[in-house]
């Protein structure tokens, strides 16, 4: 259980590479052909991967790359805050033990927590996850998985000076914080009542509970004993409930593996190795020693499950995180024109310090990324000012200044493209500026700025995507999810895919509606 | 009824009019000529007040504006609903009818109720020609008709006097006429009208008084058989001979 403990911004910006403000292209050829080849993939994907022997892969190597999450957070791995070149923590003292034994040299590998399933199955980068990864029947779906090396338990954390709870049940109209795709995740959501709010990591929800935005987070033992070391804002709420079990994941075709690590893992409980390294982070406790009782009730077999078959469970899924692209975009571009407006006149009419001040909110807000505006609004207005904005108000703010900087200029090019005679009809009627500009000049510069207005609207559907940074499952967000949990990307993806494109086309079709409304000239 | 003195205008270092005087009398029709560049449609852009003068007084009925150093935007404002303006390119607002331009003005500046500007708008484009026309855009007009909706949405502000800069030099020679009617039909109404051409038969019959302008000075002025037939100035002989190289 551990993603990004800092938001690590670089990331989904560059995940969003392609991300542009943009004209709408007109590629046909282009869309056919990636339809083409997705079809292609679909039939590429049930030939199954040839069986390898892993082990003498691994060896001829003689490197173990083990896959985890270095902004994950204490205790499972983290830099030492005297030593932030060193990484350390109970898994890495565990993954560097494992490769010891058996005479490898250990390797690790970054990758964000919620992907490192996915990259472990799509094969060649990583050999093992040692990532605070649950032995769970869905993870066994995916990944063959060891015996257990550590026992954890779910622990609720509130503010300090809450009246006490009684565990989940005693949570109903509450909002709770949990990690995605995690145990407490799957908890939270079935207990009634709740309202539960998913991050992608275990450092936000906690701010968010000390700022109020949540009333209280469900976490695994582990993260709650070392976020709330040292904490006063925080504390935990009843005694630690519904243990689970972190294992070793390989890829089902590399199961063999688990017959070496198996052995490995009894021996380093046997031995006191374990105990030592556990102790050293202060997580053992009188579970762990149960770790020894353990019986396999048998590996899970590898299953592939197919979301286009399934459609009846997520298509109703994505519609309705479709809805809150749906709000977020189009209260988002209520906000950009309105605002746009308002800072388009500020630039071309008003007194010179206005006038500056518009510019420089313009170039700002399009000089740097909607990404760190959105931090900025969620989390660093609750942090300076105490100002705790809902995350979906702060997504519809942000999206709303951001854009507003690109319509104000949008608005500017159709002011500028009303020609002079205009403004000088109207003053000779005896017009203020102010009637000129309502009556004469914007009603015509609107008509010529629509068409990038409107395109601006249908862009804004899909970058409306990167508020999912704020715990809103919006589209995108939702297709993540389900595809990581049930790999299937191409189904999903093409249901999403789908659901954007009738949400596009229906707006491309009713701004040309509008359009054709507005046009001055009726023939 | 107009009264201009010592007008100044300058453009950076160019100084565009200078020192104009200028007397006009109720119901007179004066006809500006003189080359491009001289000044004549500054002029009559700062009897409008589209231009703000640099020095010299401007009364028109009544209203006078002195050039200083901080504009009197009331008494500006207040000038400049003495007079309408013609433009050469019309400059209809694109996105409403006919009807609408007309009606424009006296909805939003002089407040009258939509039924009001509505029977002033319909009065006045029957008064030239256009009753027909009343429901189509400007794109959907000719020239000729949009100048005329033109001289109707100015009419509408129930100006003292009208300003025409050069109102027919866009238009297809066919269809000066149509424009031209409804100026002589104001001119028997007593309108009072300063109307800058290059018509030179049309100024001659249509004037009552012909100014030549040329480097930002009235060189000349007179009744049309002085200023057009026989001029005094060797500079207004040039310039006839110009634009009229069979006289």
């Amino acid at each position: 259980m551990k993603p990004a403990a800092t938001p690590s911004l670089p990331e989904p910006a560059s995940r969003r590479a392609g991300w542009r403000r943009g004209r709408v292209s007109h590629q046909l050829p282009q869309c056919w052909l990636a339809i083409l080849t997705l079809f292609c993939g679909i039939f590429l994907s049930s030939a199954a991967p040839a069986k390898t022997n892993a082990w003498e892969l691994v060896q001829g190597r003689g490197v173990l790359r083990w896959g985890n999450d270095a902004e994950g957070g204490a205790p499972y791995i983290f830099h030492a805050p005297d030593h932030p070149e060193i990484l350390t923590g109970f898994e890495v003292d565990l993954a560097n033990e494992i490769a010891g034994r058996l005479k490898l040299r250990s390797e690790f590998v970054q990758g964000n927590w919620d992907m490192l399933v996915p990259t472990l199955r799509q094969g060649g980068s990583i050999d093992i996850i040692i990532a605070g990864l649950e032995r769970t029947p869905e993870n066994q779906a995916k990944v063959a998985m060891s015996r257990p090396y550590y026992f954890f338990a779910q622990q609720l954390v509130v503010r300090a000076g809450t009246p006490p709870v009684s565990g989940l049940a005693g949570m109903r109209g509450k909002k709770i914080g949990v990690l995605s795709g995690t145990a407490s995740q799957r908890l939270a959501e079935a207990e009634p009542g709740v309202e539960v709010k998913v991050y992608q990591d275990n450092v936000n929800y906690f701010r968010d509970l000390e700022v109020g935005r949540l009333d209280a987070v469900l976490t695994d033992t582990p993260i709650a004993r070392a976020y709330l070391s040292g904490n006063t804002k925080l504390i935990p709420a009843g005694p630690p409930f519904a243990r689970g079990a972190y294992a070793i994941a390989v890829r089902h075709d590399e199961a063999s593996l688990l017959e070496l690590l198996n052995p490995l893992i009894a021996s380093m409980l046997s031995d006191g190795t374990l105990e030592r390294i556990y102790t050293k982070y202060g997580l053992w406790n009188d579970d762990q020693p149960r770790l020894a009782d353990w019986k396999d009730e048998g590996q899970v077999g590898e299953q592939h499950r197919s979301a286009l078959r399934e459609w009846s469970t997520y298509l109703p899924l994505l519609l309705k995180a479709a809805v809150t692209t749906v709000w977020v975009t189009c209260g988002g571009m209520v906000v950009a024109v309105v605002w746009g407006l308002v800072l388009a006149l500020a630039r071309l009419e008003g007194p010179r310090p206005v006038r500056w001040a518009a510019i420089a909110y313009i170039e700002v807000f399009r000089g740097t990324p909607l990404l760190l505006q959105i931090y900025f609004l969620y989390f660093g207005l609750a942090q300076q000012f105490g100002l705790r904005l809902p995350a979906g108000v702060a997504a519809i703010v942000s999206l709303g200044l951001n854009y507003a900087a690109n319509e104000a200029e949008n608005y500017r090019a159709g002011l500028q493209a009303v020609p002079r005679g205009q403004s000088e009809a109207a003053a000779a009627l005896g017009m203020s500026r102010a009637l000129a500009l309502r009556r004469v000049l914007l009603p015509q510069a609107l008509r010529i700025a629509l068409p990038s207005i409107t395109n601006d609207f249908i862009a804004m559907f899909k970058d409306s995507s990167i508020v999912s940074v704020i715990a809103l499952v919006e589209l995108t967000k939702q297709y993540q999810i389900r595809a990581i949990d049930t790999g299937d990307y191409v189904g999903l993806g093409l249901m999403t895919a789908g659901i954007y494109f009738v949400m596009s086309y229906a707006a491309s079709l009713g701004a040309r509606q509008l359009e054709r409304k507005l046009r001055h000239d009726p023939r | 009824m107009i009264h201009v003195d010592a007008l100044t205008k300058r453009f950076g270092t160019l100084t565009v009019l200078d020192g104009i005087d200028h007397r006009q009398a109720e119901a007179e029709a004066v006809v500006l000529i003189g080359p491009s560049g001289c000044g004549k449609s500054t002029f009559l852009r700062c009897l409008n007040q589209l231009e703000s003068h640099d020095s010299g007084r401007i009364t028109i009925d009544g209203v006078t504006l002195d050039a200083g150093a901080r504009l009197d935007r009331e008494t500006q404002r207040r000038l400049r609903m003495q007079s309408g303006m013609v433009f050469q390119q019309f400059h209809l607002f694109p996105h409403r009818t006919a009807l609408e331009n007309v009606m424009e003005g006296p909805l939003h500046v002089l407040k009258l109720s939509k039924a009001e500007a509505e029977a002033r708008a319909h009065e006045l484009l029957k008064k030239v020609g256009l009753s027909d026309r009343a429901h189509f855009h400007p794109s959907q007009l000719s020239g000729g008709q949009q100048q005329r909706v033109a001289i109707a949405r100015a009419l509408a502000m129930q100006p003292r006097v009208m300003l025409f800069d050069e109102p027919t030099s866009a238009l297809d020679p066919e269809v000066r006429g149509e424009v031209l009617a409804v100026l002589h039909e104001l001119r028997e109404e007593g309108m009072t009208m300063l109307i800058i051409t290059h018509e030179m038969e049309f100024a001659h019959d249509f004037a009552d008084r012909v100014l030549f302008f040329e480097g930002g000075h009235v060189v000349e002025s007179g009744p049309p058989k002085q200023v057009l037939s026989d001029p005094v100035h060797a500079r207004t002989r040039e310039f006839l001979r110009r634009v009229r190289p069979r006289h």
